[in-house]
């Protein structure tokens, strides 16, 4: 059931966006931060021997995609068809584990070539952003979950596809900062 | 165009169009980084593309090219505050000298 607002904005959504809007200041002061001590290290090893860049482009395109999905699935229970809400709901939760798991790879790669969270000025702000990102990623992948089980159980359909729309403004919100991040860190090194 | 709760949604179509779209952009992105006749120009560029993808999911994916005018105010106040912060701090620890 959706609830109004005098504005005739549903109240969820209107709250959902308040929210990315604060979310849009956090991880604006984690890229502030990220900018000002690029290029300060005193010690190695530097992103430039790190970073991999094809491979990074696979788990953003992976991403992206996993947006797509999440868009079919909201398309999918707004006309009532409940099969291609979850097929969409699971497709779009594997991908977001998929971006996960390369990003397990790659902080388990940094490490062991020795960049730690606490080398140097890159390491602490790249895990610091990028973890805090994939933070909200896992977040997301566990919200969709929630929503694919309560599709199995027939408690979600086309009176209540707001529920999905909600979960879609918060997804595409984590893509969105990874577009920004993908740029900032990997392609302006 | 489908009609939900008041305000259109764009259909599977174009949501397949702007995908593709943002693959194609992100293909972009990764050629420029790589040419090295367009290194001089690499920051531009790469932030006329990032402004578009970043557009393309907020307006069509997001809905805000469909939805209530307030929604677009309450994201693009946050988004303000949070550009204006990272330019103002480069600016002091000096990232726009030399």
């Amino acid at each position: 059931m959706s609830h109004h607002t005098s504005t005739d904005v549903p109240t969820r959504k209107l709250a959902m966006w308040s929210f990315i809007g604060s979310e849009c200041m956090l991880f604006g002061t984690l890229i502030a931060t990220f900018m000002i001590y690029r290029g300060r290290n005193i010690v190695g090893p530097y992103p430039s021997d790190l970073l991999n860049i094809p491979f990074i482009t696979v788990t953003t395109f992976v991403l992206l995609m996993s947006s797509l999905m999440m868009v079919l699935a909201l398309s999918a229970v707004q006309r009532g068809d409940l099969k291609g809400t979850k097929l969409w709901l699971f497709m779009t939760a594997l991908f977001g584990l998929i971006f996960l798991a390369g990003q397990f790879y790659e902080f388990s790669h940094f490490v062991h070539e020795g960049l730690p969270l606490s080398r140097n000025l890159f390491s602490s702000t790249f895990f610091v952003l990028t973890g805090t990102h994939g933070a909200h990623v896992a977040g997301g992948v566990l919200w969709l979950g929630t929503l694919f089980v309560r599709t199995q159980q027939g408690k979600l359909d086309e009176r209540n596809a707001e529920t999905v729309e909600i979960a879609g403004l918060y997804w595409h919100f984590v893509d969105v900062v990874w577009i920004v991040l993908f740029t900032l860190i990997y392609l302006l090194v | 165009m489908s009609h939900e709760a008041g305000h259109e949604h764009p259909s599977n179509r174009v949501y397949i169009v702007i995908a593709a779209v943002l693959a194609v952009l992100t293909a972009l992105e990764v050629m420029v980084f790589y040419v090295q006749a367009l290194r001089p120009m690499l920051l531009p560029i790469l932030m006329v593309l990032m402004v578009a993808k970043f557009a393309l999911v907020v307006m069509f994916f997001m809905h805000l090219r469909f939805d209530s005018k307030l929604l677009t105010g309450v994201f693009l106040w946050g988004l303000f505050i949070a550009v204006s912060i990272v330019l103002a701090l480069m600016a002091i620890f000096g990232k726009f000298v030399g």
